[in-house]
């Protein structure tokens, strides 16, 4: 310890030289404030350093004279194996904290679609069984370490193994993983079985597709269907690539939000252009990639509309988000679209209002007036208006 | 096992050999050299020095996301165009959170966790005077070393270093239009990265060719310390998965630079059609995580091998369960090959196959309890004696629970859908492969240090040490739970632009500081480490009274480790306060025949023969009684 001062001082010099030095090589005067705000921190930190070693020194002393009046010394050994029982009340304290105030931060409990709720209940149920195995162990960790600190008095017991215990503590893991599996399982290949069974009302089909950084909105018409895309259409005006050759294409509908009507189910038809996203909507617990090349899907309910949602939380400004979770670049951080779940009424009244996606330009662009299937795809779609 | 024979390898004529040895030069001696121990040390201080650059970058982007409005003129004196105005540019940003995660990863938590402890106590515990191949030992350190400069060497370039992430997934990582950071950076990245496996390799194929062909007399598998046994399992995980890393590595290298295109397909940059065609992104993934999951137990199993040793040692009790640990690291090491498709569950892959991983992933669960289970069984009723290294063991324990128990809840397919690529990812391998296995590496520098540099560290300044760490790891990581339910992403340059993420700015302030707490605190021990190899009071030969063959070498490194013949090992090296003898601790060199006091039946299990004479033993020490 007395070294230790010793060379904390040494420290000083040195540190402080070095500052000094590149202090004088600046000329600015605002480079000069830098350096003054660093020397700052760093003689706040060296401050610290000698205060503690003046403490370790304090205690050396007071060990020594301890020892010359013949008695024991400090116990460090006990010291730690207090300072784990300490640190077990105050980490129980922050664990109860860290629960309460930034648990309600959380949007735990909250999801806003169907299979959302299940994943909630099931989230319960991890978290139950694994907080009871966490203040278990850690109890049994920091207790342990408090209880059986050495003495030269006692002699540790000799107990190399147990394989009833053994086998105990391989199995009662191994049924709880499996109920938990099973569980996790089946809900996994519900959720993942995109396709509309036989009898299930249709799901609304909508396109996304991520790009450096944006994600653009694509709805069918009034069929229903999404018309193809080829990534080799891509240009400034047909930004999606759709192809004319799909007649589904022609009422295809743009979109700035991702309007969603509640209670009914939404299939998210997902691909990226140039790199890898990630479709994340944390309200509803629905995240799959956006994989160039690649399609993938994902299906949901959204159970409350924006405006339920806003009274709930009496919270005027809220709204759904979908952002990007996967690295894709430096403005990551934000690429986002806003959703807006709206009632059925809402939802149809603001999709008539919407712009398709065959704008003037691409039209002449494709010189689809020529084009025998537009022709029979705007004859068709007279008709059914006729109908109506 | 047992089958193998154990190795007399002529200790008459080796002894002859190392007599002549000692003409070497400050060249042969510390450069490079051949000597296991010295590489050791190599490995160890590239480590710390990789470990700190590392750390430092952490702040940096920590500073960022406390103060995410701020503008600090100092990262602009600093940093140059990657802070202009003072503030990180979004791509350095994402440049940082990479080459962190790549050097913690690979640089420290595995080349200078398994590099130095592999190095410094296979020989030293098996009873070998140096590796099989020396020489390919020295070029693995080599290789590590160019390749780190090399890592380091990107933050030089133009666009700065690789930014996709340590994941380096693809097209991101293929397309130098893309971001700033898949330019020469991301191909330093690469070409550092193939050199960094061939570094594992030769360590790993030296490693286990030393560890099955050079124990020394009587040390059989069942009679080896569960560190050398936690090596040896990491060396084969190594050896297996790194090369599949290689061939991803290499095939990535052809799409970017010769046009091929395996990870590439269909793919439009600002309106413009690449040429790619028919590739899969997903296919990268499976090669990297295919390495990349049993990464991540190529960094806890040493981890978890070294605290078994140090809390055996400092609870003067044997480890509970010593063939349950040997069958729990085997489980793990040959279930960790088939778990890597937990990592992607939501990428689009095949949904039923996610099922499957989800399956194998829970059941590596049960193993890893298991070795929790032992450790807790070993404290109890032991005589426990705090030395750092015993705390940094048992904030080891701590770690790999809190953090191995929400790797229930991401290893859940269904659940890992809202919690994929959240903080609640980032907070669990932080705690149980980065916490955990820094706190391993760091319990194993405090407790082999005598034997590195025959000097012993500053107790006190360890105890500070450990308690500034654990505290600040755990106010650290445990907020960031929340924040991943919470649905905050990891990767973000800032939390102000999406509305819902603004009220954790507050929280980050707080884990900022505490990051920062925790970086000063290990000042205490790198004046520790550095001054205590010059000054540190001497060593003595064994100074945690520990039972394995390294604390049977003398002080003083010599060439060969032993002076004199190697010694024989006959017992387990376990029998820490066995009843019936007089010290509490019997070294693995001391026959049976002298401890007749204090042996068990239990001694004898695999060996019949003796077990008859141990119980005539006994019955005559009965009769003897009697007749008394």
């Amino acid at each position: 310890m007395f070294l230790l001062l010793g060379t904390n001082l040494l420290m000083a010099q040195s540190t402080s030289s070095n500052a000094t030095a590149t202090d004088s090589g600046d000329t600015s005067a605002q480079q000069a404030g830098v350096w003054t705000t660093v020397g700052y921190y760093a003689l706040l930190f060296l401050i610290v350093c000698i205060i503690v070693a003046v403490i370790g020194k304090i205690f050396r002393v007071y060990d020594l004279t301890l020892q010359m009046q013949g008695k024991k010394g400090i116990n460090w050994n006990n010291a730690m194996a207090v300072g784990f029982l300490i640190f077990l009340v105050f980490g129980v304290a922050g664990v109860y904290y860290s629960f309460k105030v930034h648990g309600a931060m959380t949007l735990v409990g909250e999801a806003q679609s169907v299979h959302g709720k299940t994943l909630d209940t099931m989230f319960w149920v991890t978290t139950i069984i694994t907080f009871i195995v966490f203040v278990l162990t850690q109890v049994l960790l920091f207790g342990f370490a408090f209880a059986y600190k050495g003495s030269d008095k006692r002699k540790a017991y000799y107990y190399p193994h147990n394989n009833t215990i053994e086998k105990i503590w391989t199995v009662a893991p191994a049924i709880v993983l499996t109920i938990l599996v099973v569980f996790g399982f089946l809900t996994w290949r519900k959720i993942t079985n995109t396709v509309d069974a036989k009898g299930e009302p249709a799901s609304l089909q909508v396109d996304v597709t991520g790009h450096q950084f944006a994600w653009e909105i694509r709805y069918p018409g009034r069929d229903g269907k999404l018309g193809m895309k080829n990534y080799k259409l891509i240009n400034g005006t047909n930004k999606l690539g759709v192809s004319y050759d799909d007649k589904n294409s022609f009422d295809d509908i743009q979109a700035d939000t991702l309007m969603l009507p509640v209670n009914k189910s939404v299939r998210l038809n997902i691909i990226a252009q140039d790199v890898i996203h990630s479709v994340y909507m944390p309200n509803f617990r629905v995240q799959i990639n956006a994989v160039p090349g690649l399609p993938t899907y994902f299906k949901f309910t959204p159970t409350k509309t924006t405006a339920e949602m806003r009274s709930d939380l009496n919270q005027s400004d809220f709204n759904y988000h979908l952002y990007c979770n996967k690295i894709c670049g430096g403005s990551h951080y934000n690429m986002q679209k806003l959703v807006v779940v709206v009632t059925q009424a809402e939802y149809q009244k603001w999709l008539s209002q919407q712009k398709p996606y065959l704008s003037e330009q691409l039209k002449k662009e494709l010189k689809l007036a020529d084009n025998p299937l537009y022709k029979q795809a705007v004859l068709q779609n007279r008709l059914a208006s006729n109908n109506l | 096992m047992s089958t193998l024979t154990v190795q007399d390898h002529g200790v008459v004529q080796h002894d002859h050999d190392h007599e002549h040895h000692h003409n070497e030069n400050f060249w042969t001696k510390y450069i490079f050299s051949q000597d296991h121990k010295m590489i050791a040390r190599q490995f160890l201080i590239t480590g710390i020095i990789m470990a700190v650059i590392a750390m430092l970058l952490s702040i940096l982007f920590r500073i960022q996301l406390a103060y995410p409005e701020k503008a600090f003129p100092l990262l602009e004196t600093l940093l140059g165009r990657f802070a202009p105005g003072g503030r990180l540019d979004t791509n350095f940003y994402l440049s940082l959170v990479t080459i962190h995660g790549t050097i913690m990863v690979f640089f420290v938590l595995t080349a200078g966790l398994s590099g130095t402890f592999s190095n410094l106590l296979i020989p030293y515990q098996l009873g070998a005077r140096d590796m099989a191949s020396p020489f390919m030992n020295m070029l693995s350190y080599w290789l590590f070393f160019i390749a780190s400069v090399i890592m380091m060497a990107s933050f030089f370039t133009e666009k700065g270093p690789a930014g996709p992430g340590w994941t380096i997934y693809p097209p991101l990582s293929a397309l130098p239009k893309a971001m700033p950071g898949s330019g020469l950076g991301m191909t330093y990245w690469l070409i550092s990265m193939v050199l960094f496996v061939a570094s594992q390799l030769m360590g790993g194929i030296n490693y286990i060719s030393t560890i099955l062909n050079m124990r020394t007399k009587g040390m059989d598998l069942w009679k080896m310390p569960l560190t050398i046994w936690a090596f040896f399992l990491t060396a084969i995980l190594g050896v297996l998965a790194f090369p599949v890393l290689v061939a991803g590595v290499v095939l990535l290298i052809f799409d970017r630079s010769f046009g091929t295109s395996f990870y590439l397909s269909e793919i439009v940059v600002q309106n413009q059609q690449m040429s790619f065609e028919g590739g899969s992104p997903i296919l990268f993934q499976h090669l990297f995580w295919f390495l990349g999951h049993p990464e991540v137990y190529i960094v806890i199993m040493p981890a978890l091998g070294i605290s078994s040793e140090v809390i055996a040692t400092n609870s003067r009790k044997p480890i509970f369960g010593y063939h349950a640990m040997v069958y729990s690291l085997i489980g793990i090491t040959v279930l960790s090959f088939i778990v890597w498709g937990h990592h992607m569950f939501v990428t689009g892959m095949n949904p039923f196959l996610g099922g499957v991983f989800m399956i194998t992933t829970l059941i590596i669960a049960v193993p890893s309890a298991v070795k929790t289970f032992n450790y807790l069984a070993t404290l109890w009723r032991g005589n426990i004696r705090f030395t750092p290294a015993m705390l940094f063991a048992i904030g080891l324990v701590s770690f790999f629970i809190s953090g191995g128990l929400t790797g229930i809840f991401l290893g859940n397919a269904a659940l890992d859908i809202n919690l994929h690529d959240t903080y609640f990812v980032v907070a669990h391998f932080h705690l149980v492969m980065g916490s955990a296995a820094i706190f391993g590496m760091l319990a194993g520098v405090y407790h082999w240090f005598p034997k590195m540099f025959g000097r012993m560290m500053d107790e006190k300044l360890g105890y500070l040490h450990f308690w500034l760490t654990f505290i600040g790891a755990y106010l650290v990581f445990f907020p960031m739970h929340f924040m991943g339910l919470d649905g905050v992403p990891r990767r973000y340059y800032s939390f102000t632009e999406i509305e819902s993420l603004k009220q954790w700015v507050s929280v980050n302030t707080f884990i900022t500081w505490a990051a920062i707490m925790s970086a000063l605190a290990q000042v205490a021990f790198l004046f520790n480490f550095f001054y205590s190899i010059f000054f540190g009071r001497k060593a003595p030969q064994n100074p945690w009274n520990s039972t394995t063959l390294e604390w049977t070498t003398p002080v003083e490194h010599i060439h060969g480790n032993w002076p004199g013949e190697i010694p024989t090992v006959y017992r387990w090296p376990y029998d820490y306060s066995k009843p019936g003898h007089d010290e509490d601790f019997i070294p693995q060199t001391v026959p049976f025949s002298q401890t007749l006091s204090s042996n068990l039946p239990h001694d004898f299990e695999d060996n019949p023969v003796n077990l008859e004479s141990h119980k005539d033993w006994v019955n005559t020490q009965k009769s003897n009684e009697e007749v008394k």
